[in-house]
């Protein structure tokens, strides 16, 4: 057996250096690598180009790495609710491409898959076709998108094993399945890490050959964007 | 005159039973309130569920469970979890069969524009422009004018555009209009809403048969 772990998020972000491409999972707060983000915003790297669905909040998440100014490309389909986001795009200090969401979930797949590009209808006749090459199939317009190429992707994960294998949780599994395998190293941390063979083989959603790193995470905020309840009866 | 339920229980009337439903941010989250309870309907959320249930009780809130407004939600039974690309697998090959969505602007040949006014917002387009361009069945749930007052239903739209030539139907707080090769078809009014109150709010070409029946909800 493989043996994947490291010690925490330190040592899971060893080789990560300014200019690098990065994946990072999550959906708004939800399912985001916050041991890893801590880690990258302690180092200090910059020029960082990340691909991430959103950039986090003000003060969390992403926005933590944009507040000290270590990004310079953020690609991402929505980025609202972050004022300091705004800032610096309308200012210029961050470049932003905006990419519509299923594209950016399958520019990921197709990377972790191993296929160069694809064709999909979305964005055709729109902003984000300007450049891009065009074919019709079956009397419809598409546009070539190409896979993403990163040097690290940042996932998180409910439960993982020392193989490397993982498993999800709720809405969590997001665009953390997709980046799982889509760069030269995945980094994965989890909620809870134990020994191979206690996970069920059946009931694991990305196995351990995608991932290179495995870290048991600690002091998880798992903060809540939109807390939306009805009353009690 | 609509207001937003009742823009909302308008377009409850055309789930169908069997249909899975993708229901965007806004006036179509409130579309789930509305739909018959004797017919079977599953909501899609982009970020990977299927069987999306209402809000918790208080106290039952998951961070490990939102919607694609970031909201905390629930399952159903029969619910299931997937990955933002599978997500957008099922929407780009049309396996969910309705999608509603607001907008700014949409405009007689069917283009809508949702996500970016330059220079004053861009929030970006998340997965309205994957929807809008896959869907077969796309309804806009939105106000006919603007806060300005201006027509939102127009010749060309002046934003930039989500999607081409996509829009089906519309359904407004003055009227339920089809999305046709002369223009906007009007098919229904407001309650309390003239055919003439209609057009002077509609910049587009609209079409108007003799006989246009008040929105029954």
């Amino acid at each position: 057996m493989i043996n994947k772990v490291v010690s925490g998020a330190a040592a899971a972000i060893e080789g990560v250096q300014d200019g690098q491409t990065l994946m990072l999972g999550g959906f708004g707060l939800c399912g985001i690598p916050e041991n890893a983000i801590s880690a990258l915003v302690a180092s200090g790297v910059k020029d960082l180009s990340c691909i991430s669905n959103n950039a986090g909040v003000s003060d969390f998440g992403i926005g933590l790495m944009l507040v000290k100014h270590q990004v310079k490309t953020m690609i991402a389909s929505y980025v609202g609710e972050n004022d300091v986001f705004e800032q610096q795009m309308l200012s210029g200090d961050l470049e932003v491409i905006l990419t519509p969401q299923g594209t950016l979930a399958e520019k990921c797949r197709a990377a972790q898959a191993g296929i160069p590009a694809f064709y999909t209808p979305a964005g055709y006749g729109t902003e984000v076709a300007q450049g891009k090459e065009t074919k019709e199939f079956n009397g419809k317009m598409h546009l070539l998108e190409l896979a993403y190429k990163a040097d690290f992707a940042f996932v998180k994960a409910w439960k993982g094993d020392t193989a490397g294998n993982l498993i999800f949780k709720g809405t969590a599994r997001n665009f953390n399945a997709c980046m799982a395998g889509a760069a030269t190293i995945t980094v994965a941390e989890v909620e809870e890490l134990v020994p191979a063979g206690q996970l069920d083989p059946n009931e694991i959603h990305i196995p351990g050959i995608m991932v290179q790193r495995i870290f048991q995470g600690a002091n998880y905020e798992k903060r809540i964007e939109q807390r939306t309840t009805r009353p009690n009866p | 005159m609509l207001d937003k339920n009742g823009i909302a229980k308008r377009i409850a009337q055309e789930v169908q039973d069997g249909y899975y439903v993708n229901l965007g941010i806004g006036i179509p989250t409130l579309v789930a309130n509305f739909v018959r309870e004797d017919i079977g309907v599953e909501f899609q959320s982009e970020n990977g569920i299927l069987g999306m249930g209402p809000f918790p009780l208080e106290g039952d809130e998951d961070a490990d469970l939102i919607n694609a407004g970031k909201q905390t939600i629930t399952t159903l039974p029969g619910a299931a979890f997937f990955d933002s690309a599978m997500s957008f697998g099922m929407i780009r090959a049309q396996k969910v069969n309705l999608t509603i969505l607001g907008a700014m602007e949409v405009a007689q040949n069917g283009d809508i524009a949702n996500w970016k006014i330059p220079g004053v917002m861009v929030k970006g387009m998340g997965g309205a422009m994957d929807l809008v361009a896959s869907a077969d069945n796309i309804i806009v749930a939105m106000m006919h004018t603007n806060k300005k007052g201006d027509s939102k239903l127009l010749k060309r739209c002046t934003l930039p555009l989500t999607g081409v030539g996509c829009v089906k139907k519309i359904v407004t707080n003055l009227a339920v209009l089809e999305v046709t090769p002369e223009g906007f078809k009007l098919l229904e009014r407001a309650p309390g809403v003239s055919v003439q109150n209609i057009q002077a709010a509609t910049e587009g070409q609209l079409i108007i048969p003799p006989v246009v029946p008040e929105i029954s909800i």
